[in-house]
């Protein structure tokens, strides 16, 4: 037996039996349950590299479960856009696990910890079954699977809020699963089969059929709330204020992108373009609501005063940026789509991530509370810096390729008015990052007064070295186990922003299959 | 053309920013530090200069660094625009390095060694936009620039200091996302490249309408050229401590500004294509209202620097106005008055600065018979101002001189009456100031005793002041280097 053959489910089997593992370490001793947990998501990295290599040079992988044959076994089809995310979403969860250790020491309860490493798991391999699966009904299981585990790992967070903020976001996650599973059944109704490659075939002939276009209905709207896609976003801003910040990072940088995916699968590879651009007229009703997503996002956005809350509402108007692109159905944009899946992971990934050091080293979430904190945390602050001008796109960075695809796909589309909306956002989000990092640098710390300097030409004299700017605090910046994670996030958003070529060949791949044909 | 490929360009960025590191790291040792900063500064116009010869012979000299996106390339081309924008400033930066360490020292600034770093910072992203080949390096370069000079604006930390640059941020940042971006993506799509052409590139490339948009959205977004209305940044920075509005809103940033307005010009539109979209007439009409409004404005500021930011806004549309009437006299004073006016403008900024050390007098009402107390000071102060006013034997002259005769080539008569109203207003604005400073006495209680600014300061402005007046006797250089650019694009 090959190994490698099996690459596809082992991917999605190894992290759901560590779930099992992990607990039962745990009670050996609470630190082998972190070894296990960063173990097995590097595992899972390197075999969703590998499986990335594989398609690049072989092409399509399609692997059949128990070896029974599809459509009437369950088939797992990896091609370049679920390679593409899959190293995306694995990578990423490496990455958080490494961090969570010194993270949760202080946002979890300790007699939680291995139990959160365990649903942490389990909310990895729902996310990589979603990616992997080519059936339609696995893939509402994985759903469910990844939707469980994320509403127990914002339940764990200290605060009372935290379980409403995952009772809320239980209540619409069922909501949209129902749609999603009605969805399903109303397509095996009339088609008979649950694999997304056999229902392509099948469909087009039932494009008219009212009970298609009720699946298809059911399909975006529960898809949009898994997404948070405006106005369907309700859920998600408590969810991330009130989770723990490893929690938060993992599920802006991942879930949401994954449940973009989702859509895009359904949209573009079990329907066919034609169908959404003619039958329904549903990429014009998407582009539509991510517009307003992107403009109440970051509105919304500039109104808040505690971070976690803010990163969220960007959060929603960078979903509409990853909608749009797809909606406006053209090479350029989604190109910009799939790019934005991992650009945006990659730099909310790294703000959350600075957020937790924050919450770590002062306990503090609000804007007010980063005053000053330059000097005191000059590491952690640099990777904010890095991340939130990446995020209002500043050229070399991840955020301007996005917009650039984006905005170029809008043109090619013929939709110019689109332009100035993007370029608005992109000025609203330098004002609720640019107010933050001035005063990270520029501001005195809470509570300290203005530094004596400030005076223009006071005769205070300049003693040498960095300790002169009196009133500023010492340095006391995160521990490496928190920063080495963060800045390998931070050095991505600027390394993908110059050598964008890279991600740019995979995501035009996928681009083209998803317009084009499987 | 022909191209030689070498890497000196990008040496001539590495320096400054490898001097960011050394003056970072030896931020304890001030006079190890500003030697970082004077090394790098020397180094960069050696290697600027070095290049000179090759363009001279009419080559060009290329540099491909990386490719960001299939079709976005970050690559440098040396040509005559970019060599004459990069000595003007690399030349300023060395002698605005010493004037820096003598006032920042005898101020006692705070964050000494973050004020070095960001300048060096700021230099090595304007040679990064002289040398770009593309407009897409431009923009990567012009980005950096505003950003990397938001910490000297800010410098002192003061509630009035971060209003000041808050300010500047927004117009900088705000249009240039919001129009100079949009205008680059319009750009892109309709002509499918941004590498800059002798030719232009978007000739043929779309109708009338989108052309003339995309100009427009160019000229509202280079806030850096101080075209009105978008021009009120620029007395704003003006809470950056002296040496900061002189080397970098007299020369780095503003030029950065026209620079761009110009490769616009010249290389994107070309100047058939304006000529045949009326756009020249467009670009003089907003020009000639900048430099007259501007120069009312300046008359009524009482701070010395408000006056010379004004001046500023006024002069450097003069370069625009050059431009705009695509002539060969036109383009060459055009190209002229960047390095002419950095010169004298400059001048005029280390002599607010020197004022301000020697004696913390800030308003123009204040300089009542200081010519007394600071003869050099004041005497290089009457330099720049001629060379402001366009009086003969000074560089200033010398443009106002060929943007006149293009406005005749042009047929553009009333340009004319532009230039001898401005030349009025200058002179109005400026010398009140002369006259007080010499002939004025002194208010009562200052005696006459001679109290100039340290050496490290007046000796640099005295420079400056005589390169004013060597530049209009031996202008060949700039002279020829304009006349290759317009032989280039003509």
């Amino acid at each position: 037996m090959n190994i490698a053959e099996h690459l596809p489910i082992l991917v999605i089997v190894i992290p759901l039996m560590s779930a099992i593992v992990i607990p039962l370490v745990g009670r050996i001793n609470k630190l082998f349950s972190w070894y296990v947990t960063v173990f097995i998501t590097l595992l899972s990295f390197v075999m969703s590299l590998s499986l990335l290599n594989t398609v690049i040079s072989a092409g399509r992988i399609s692997y059949w479960l128990g070896g029974w044959e599809p459509p009437w076994g369950i088939e797992y089809a990896i091609d370049y856009l679920n390679a593409f995310v899959l190293v995306i979403v694995s990578f990423i969860a490496f990455i958080v696990s490494l961090y969570a250790r010194r993270s949760i020491e202080k946002e979890i309860d300790k007699s939680k910890v291995t139990t959160f490493y365990s649903i942490y798991m389990l909310f990895i391999a729902g996310l990589m079954g979603i990616i992997v699966t080519g059936d339609i009904f696995n893939l509402y299981v994985f759903i469910e699977i990844a939707s469980l585990a994320g509403y127990a790992l914002i339940a764990v967070g200290k605060r009372r809020d935290a379980l409403m903020a995952s009772y809320n976001y239980l209540i619409l996650g069922t909501i949209a699963a129902t749609f999603i599973l009605l969805g399903i059944g109303y397509l095996y109704m009339v088609t008979g089969t649950l694999n997304m490659a056999d229902l392509r075939e099948k469909l087009p002939m039932l494009y008219e059929s009212k009970v298609v276009l009720t699946a298809f209905a059911f399909f975006t709207v529960g898809l949009s709330l898994k997404l948070a896609l405006f106005p369907l976003h309700a859920w998600l801003p408590n969810a991330y204020t009130y989770a723990p910040s490893v929690v938060s990072a993992i599920m802006a940088a991942t879930a949401t992108k994954v449940g973009a995916y989702a859509m895009l699968r359904i949209m573009f590879t079990v329907f066919k373009l034609e169908f959404d651009l003619h039958i329904v007229p549903v990429t014009q009703i998407l582009i539509i609501l991510s517009l307003v997503a992107i403009v109440a996002g970051s509105v919304i956005a500039i109104a808040q005063t505690n971070i976690k809350r803010m990163l969220a509402y960007s959060s929603i108007g960078q979903i509409g940026y990853i909608v749009l692109g797809a909606a406006l159905a053209n090479q350029t944009s989604m190109t910009g789509s799939l790019l934005h899946i991992l650009n945006h992971g990659l730099m909310k990934g790294t703000l959350f991530l600075v957020v937790g050091v924050v919450v770590y080293k002062l306990g503090i979430e609000d804007i007010a509370g980063l005053k000053g904190m330059g000097k005191k945390m000059p590491f952690t602050m640099a990777a904010f810096t890095i991340a939130g001008l990446s995020m209002i796109g500043v050229p070399l960075t991840v955020g301007f390729v996005s917009k650039w695809y984006l905005a170029t796909g809008a043109l090619s589309a013929g939709m110019w008015f689109i332009i100035p909306i993007i370029l608005a956002s992109s000025l609203m989000t330098a004002v609720y990052f640019w107010r933050i990092i001035e005063g990270i640098y520029f501001a005195a710390p809470a509570g300290i007064h203005q530094p004596a300097f400030a005076g223009y030409g006071n005769p205070e004299p300049e003693s040498q070295g960095s300790k002169q700017v009196d009133g500023f605090l010492p340095r006391d910046d995160g521990p490496p186990g928190l920063l080495i994670p963060t800045f390998i996030l931070a050095g991505l958003c600027i390394f993908f922003g110059i050598a964008a070529f890279i991600p740019v060949s995979m995501a035009g791949q996928a681009a083209t299959m998803l317009l084009g044909g499987m | 053309m022909e191209a030689v490929q070498s890497s000196i360009p990008l040496y001539a960025l590495v320096v400054s920013l490898a001097a960011v590191v050394l003056i970072g790291v030896s931020g304890k040792k001030p006079n190890l530090r500003e030697f970082w900063t004077i090394a790098a500064a020397v180094l960069k116009f050696g290697i600027v200069a070095s290049m000179l010869p090759v363009i001279l012979e009419g080559k060009v000299i290329e540099c491909f660094l990386i490719n960001v996106l299939p079709g976005l390339d970050i690559k440098f081309k040396v040509d005559a625009l970019g060599i004459f924008f990069a000595l003007t400033a690399s030349f300023l930066w060395i002698i605005t390095s010493f004037y820096s360490i003598g006032y920042v020292r005898s101020l006692n600034e705070h964050a000494q060694t973050r004020y070095f770093m960001f300048f060096a910072v700021a230099l090595s992203a304007t040679m990064g936009v002289a040398f770009s080949a593309n407009l897409f390096t431009t923009f990567v370069f012009y980005e950096i620039i505003t950003f990397c000079t938001f910490p000297l604006v800010a410098h002192k930390g003061t509630p009035e200091a971060l209003k000041g640059a808050r300010r500047y941020l927004v117009y900088l940042l705000g249009t240039s996302v919001a129009f100079q971006l949009f205008a680059i993506f319009l750009t892109y799509n309709a002509a499918g490249t941004l590498e800059f052409a002798n030719d232009g590139i978007l000739a043929g490339q779309g109708s009338d309408v989108l052309l003339i948009a995309i100009f427009i959205l160019f000229m509202a977004g280079i806030a850096k050229a101080g075209m009105m209305p978008f021009h009120s940044w620029l007395p704003a920075a003006m809470v950056a401590p002296t040496p900061v509005s002189a080397l970098l809103h007299a020369v780095a940033v503003v030029k950065t500004g026209v620079f761009v307005v110009l490769k616009v010009v010249l290389n994107i539109f070309g100047v058939n294509l304006l000529a045949q979209l009326g756009l020249g007439t467009v670009l003089a009409f907003i020009a000639s209202f900048t430099i007259i409004v501007a120069s009312i404005i300046a008359l009524r500021q009482d701070n010395l620097k408000a006056r010379l930011a004004y001046s500023t806004v006024s002069q450097l549309s003069y370069v625009m106005l050059g431009a705009s009437l695509l002539t060969l006299s036109g383009i060459t004073g055009s190209v002229m008055h960047i390095g002419l006016h950095a010169f004298g403008k400059i001048t005029l900024f280390f002599t607010a600065g020197a004022i301000y050390v020697a004696t913390h007098k800030t308003k123009v009402s204040e300089l009542d018979g200081i010519g007394k107390q600071m003869p050099f000071t004041m005497a290089a102060f009457t330099v720049g101002s001629l060379s402001m006013i366009g009086l003969p034997p000074l560089g200033g002259f010398l443009s106002k001189w060929y943007i006149g005769i293009g406005a005749i080539e042009a047929g553009q008569l009333p340009i004319i009456a532009v230039i001898a109203a401005s030349t009025m207003l200058n002179a109005a604005y400026f010398l009140p100031i002369v006259y007080a400073a010499f002939f004025k006495e002194l208010p009562p209680g200052e005696k006459t005793e001679r109290r100039e600014a340290p050496a490290i300061m007046v000796v640099p402005l005295t420079v400056t002041a005589i390169g004013t007046l060597v530049l209009f006797l031996w202008p060949s250089l700039f002279l020829e280097l304009a006349r290759m650019v317009v032989a280039g694009v003509m």
